[in-house]
């Protein structure tokens, strides 16, 4: 066997959590690439009996197993269903962040490297999001989507229009009864692809009695670093997060973004080992609330408007199966006047965006949109409502590509458009 | 690359992409729901019944034993390719080709899921009455194999009772059709021996199915016991009231712990068994019913009971039901699930047989089952990683099948004797039984193509690994597949 055999360094899936999966096979049919292959070796199942393998050096990671691991979207719906509660996201992660840490494919590497280097970091995301906003802008992206050759790589390429929402400190003041201090996740994609998500979790949140503040020494969240294997790089930025919303005074973090929110939900998991920061750690992941979330618990100020429109709800894979929240949201739409929720089949079925991966698996990312289009184009919804950045950019490209009308929003500013 | 030219002829009807051979690829075709292994030489997915023919002949050419899978949630070790060879998969072939709701049929093939069936069929007031636990999941070619039953089976069969023809491969590699589209077709009943023949006679690649139509009205009833005997003889006790319910299902104390975790299905921590019971019908007859058998479950000393009329109530009952046996997962690493029948009557004795055998053993128990067929499910909880636990399992399984023989009753209620009940078949049947059963098998003109090793009494372990396969072996890693 190899001198140093990959899963025995710190971020190795743990046996106890890998013999938890007593391959009762529950979990197939709820996964999407198995859906879509058919094969075992893209199941959840046949993906732990990989790692497990791999762990027991019965194989070593081929790139064949390391293909397996990689088509995994990490959309957990296997986790959601799984009645044994095996913590596969964790696993996956923690398989991850050992082949990533042992000799990886230069993929993997380059992957890291740009997560870690352009988006985790504010300034040069900026940059990365005036070219993205460029590209839109100079019509560039019309003939690129326009062109055959090129139409099928480009269209689920990230585009940026819209303000970037730049307002940091105090956002807003309480509107009538004070309910308390929370501050928010800015993130790093979603100020300047959605700042008028922002705005309106802004505005919303203020209508319902919170004074808002955005401490200004927040980090991404660092879950694309941890999906992606960087463990490292998801730790550091974890501590900065917990140093920057511990220091500001307030009584829960809120989150607009499932992905962000469920990985900040994980930071106690994360920095388990850290004696410094173990105990914050957990402090903090406590305070994490999903927006939708948090506004579902209230007895929610009633909207005054309407919003006269058919909308269907998709659920992000990382609220529905990451944090296990289906109802907060529909809640919230429930509450709209005038507003009809058409639910479409499989709303928890992922689109296929998964943070980079529809970059990194354009093929796999497309038939799963694809299907996602065919079961919203049967509710007959013109309003797309989800609670994920990656998602509404995924749902857009959608659109785009099957030349349907349509508008995706977040589910907070259709709440929004109620209170105007 | 192993035998290389298999791969070759294969891939050269199904397509590259649907053969697999790499041995990191068919490490995860090794397994099914059960703790046994065997490793195929080659996995194939087929997209239609003309490429399975086609794959069939290639298996003869080249004396490749074939193994058909469906989701591989069988529990008696079905799916696993203990003489190595190909493995055929179906879930490529999942496509529901006709409906007719006038005639209350369905053609399918045999990879759909077997609630998709339902799902489909919804529409038109009709459903697909077997409903094995995996049904989410598990295949109708993998029911149609084993004879698949569930909870609901006791008032309406199992698979054999709902299927009414078949297309199949047989050991030439010709598709030949049995039953058809009416019930009961003049001739022998072929399509009755097919279901439940572990894919060891033919590959089953098209199936009709019976529907039937939703009953008018469901009532769901859930009565807690203090201790598992009273529980089971209340079950003795419904019965002999004259009710068949549709479904009469019990779960024990360490069932109810796993559930309770699993989906907080509000069991109280102290009682000693639950049956779960459904009554359907007619509105009149199903609450008549629902009225007698919560009578009779108080008379027996029900602590407490639940009823549920609409479908969200009656769904809520049956959700730890449904999810008990992978929850079992959350009570030791491993489990191993038995499989035996015993008459009604004699369930609380064997019952207590089952508890002090597991005790002297040393393993925790969880029985979770259909009471009102007395088939049995003793969970035996264990740690796969300890040394020689597994084999004290399985001892102990052998010492609860012979409790259950012993009662009168049999060493397999749904699950089918596969490869890890074979050696049992010689308790209930005679040598010349067996050799009829031989001979029906001969007759389809298979002899060890399709599915060796299951079934028939054997003494050769599974996954005893061919020397082509070692060769492959050896070129992935000294230690890999030990
Ligand atoms: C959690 C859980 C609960 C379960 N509950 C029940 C239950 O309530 N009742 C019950 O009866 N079973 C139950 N089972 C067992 C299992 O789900 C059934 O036996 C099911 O029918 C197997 O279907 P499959 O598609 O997974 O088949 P597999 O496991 O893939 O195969 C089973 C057998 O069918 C053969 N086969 C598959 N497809 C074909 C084909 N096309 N042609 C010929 N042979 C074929 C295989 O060779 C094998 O012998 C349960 C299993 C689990 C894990
Ligand atoms: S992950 Fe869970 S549901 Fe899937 S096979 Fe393992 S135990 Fe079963
Ligand atoms: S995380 Fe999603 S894609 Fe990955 S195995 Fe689970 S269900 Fe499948």
């Amino acid at each position: 066997m190899a001198d140093n055999p990959p899963f025995s360094g710190p971020f190795a899936p743990s046996d106890a959590d890998l013999s938890r999966c007593v391959h009762c096979g529950l979990c197939l049919e709820s996964c999407p690439t198995y859906t879509e292959t058919g094969l075992e070796t893209e199941s959840p199942r046949g993906r732990l009996y990989l790692i497990k393998a791999i762990a027991e050096e019965r194989i070593e990671a081929t790139p064949t197993v390391v293909g397996h691991l990689d088509l995994c979207l990490q959309c957990r719906n296997c986790e959601a269903v799984c009645p044994s509660g095996v913590p596969y996201g964790r696993i996956m992660e923690g398989a991850r962040a050992e082949l990533l840490a042992n000799r990886p494919p230069l993929a993997w590497r380059l992957r890291a490297l740009f997560l870690r280097e352009v988006i985790a970091r504010p300034r040069r995301m900026a940059a990365f999001a005036t070219l993205l906003r460029l590209y839109r802008a100079s019509g560039l992206r019309w003939l690129a989507e326009r062109a055959p050759f090129l139409r099928e790589r480009v269209i689920l390429a990230p585009t940026i229009s819209g303000p970037t929402f730049r307002a940091r400190g105090v956002l807003a003041r309480p509107r009538g009864e004070a309910r308390g201090r929370v501050a928010l996740l800015i993130g790093c994609i979603m100020p300047h692809a959605y700042g008028r998500v922002h705005e309106a979790t802004v505005r919303v949140l203020a209508r319902n009695g919170f004074e808002v503040v955005a401490p200004p020494h927040q980090a991404c969240c660092g879950a694309l670093n941890a999906h992606n294997g960087d463990r490292p790089t998801a730790r550091a930025l974890a501590r900065r997060n917990i140093d920057a919303f511990l220091d500001a005074g307030v009584d829960a973090v809120v989150v607009n973004s499932a992905g962000c929110g469920s990985a900040m939900k994980e930071y106690g998991e994360l920095l388990a080992d850290d004696p410094d920061y173990a105990e914050k750690a957990k402090r903090f992941a406590g305070m994490v609330k999903d927006v939708t979330e948090l506004l579902a618990e209230l007895p929610l100020e009633a909207p005054t408007g309407r919003v006269e429109a058919d909308v269907t709800f998709q659920d992000p894979c990382h609220l529905a199966h990451a944090q296990r929240i289906t109802g907060a949201p529909r809640e919230l739409l429930a509450a709209i006047p005038g507003l009809r929720l058409v639910e479409m089949a499989q709303p928890d079925r992922c689109c296929g965006s998964a943070g980079i991966y529809s970059l990194a698996h354009r093929e796999m990312s497309l038939d799963l949109l694809d299907g996602k289009m065919r079961e919203i184009a049967a509710t007959g919804a013109e309003v797309i409502a989800t609670a994920n950045p990656g998602c509404m950019a995924q749902i857009e490209a959608g659109l785009r590509r099957h030349r349907r009308p349509g508008r995706v929003v977040h589910v907070v500013e259709l709440l929004d458009e109620a209170y105007r | 690359m192993p035998n290389s030219s298999l791969i070759r002829d294969l891939s050269r009807v199904v397509g590259r992409r649907w053969v697999l051979h790499e041995p990191e690829d068919l490490l995860v075709y090794e397994y099914d729901a059960t703790i046994e292994r065997g490793l195929p030489e080659a996995v194939v997915l087929p997209y239609n019944a003309n490429q399975v023919s086609q794959v069939v002949r290639i298996a003869r050419r080249h004396n490749a034993p074939v193994t058909a899978r469906g989701a591989g949630t069988g529990l008696s070790g079905g799916a696993i390719p203990c003489d190595g060879g190909i493995v055929i998969v179906t879930s490529r072939m999942n496509r529901i080709l006709e409906v007719d709701a006038g005639n209350r049929i369905a053609v399918v093939e045999p990879g759909v899921i077997n609630q998709d069936i339902t799902d489909a069929v919804a529409p038109h007031g009709l459903y697909f009455a077997p409903d094995p636990s995996s049904q989410k999941v598990c295949t109708i070619g993998g029911n149609v194999a084993e004879n698949a039953g569930g909870p609901h089976c006791l008032r309406y069969g199992t698979t054999t009772n709902h299927v009414l023809g078949l297309e199949i491969v047989t050991p030439e590699g010709d598709l030949v059709w049995l039953g058809g589209k009416t019930a009961d077709p003049p001739g022998y009943d072929l399509t009755g021996l097919v279901v439940g023949s572990e894919g060891t006679i033919c590959i089953v690649t098209k199936v009709i199915v019976r529907l039937m139509d939703c009953p008018q009205s469901t009532v769901t009833l859930l009565a807690i016991f203090d201790e598992v005997d009273q529980a089971s003889h209340a079950v003795s006790a419904i019965i002999g009231q004259g009710i068949v319910p549709a479904a009469l299902e019990m779960m024990d104390r360490n069932t109810m712990r796993a559930v309770e975790e699993a989906v907080q299905a509000g069991y109280p921590p102290d009682a000693g068994a639950v049956l779960l019971i459904e009554v359907d019908g007619l509105e009149e007859e199903t609450r008549e019913q629902a009225d007698s058998v919560r009578a009779v479950c108080e008379e027996l000393g029900a602590r407490e009971l639940r009823i549920g009329f609409s479908a969200e109530d009656r769904e809520r009952l049956w959700a730890g039901r449904k999810g008990a046996l992978g929850a079992l997962g959350r009570l030791a690493p491993s489990y191993y699930i038995l499989d035996g029948v015993v008459p009604r009557s004699k369930l609380p004795a064997v019952l207590r047989g089952v508890y002090e055998a597991c005790d002297s053993f040393g393993f925790q128990v969880a029985n979770v089952f259909h009471a009102g067929d007395g088939n049995l499910h003793p969970n035996v909880m264990f740690d796969e990683r300890v040394p020689g636990a597994t084999q004290r399992v399985l001892d102990l399984g052998e010492v609860i099948m012979r409790l259950c023989v012993e009662a009168g009753g049999t060493i397999t209620g749904e699950h089918g004797v596969g490869y890890e009940k074979r050696n049992y078949m010689s308790w209930i049947f005679s040598e010349d039984d067996l050799e009829v059963m031989a001979g029906v098998k001969l007759a389809f003109g298979a002899t060890d193509l399709f599915n060796p090793g299951k079934i028939f009494p054997s003494s050769k372990g599974c996954g005893e690994v061919s020397s082509r396969m070692k060769a492959a072996i050896a070129k992935v890693g000294p230690d890999a597949y030990v």
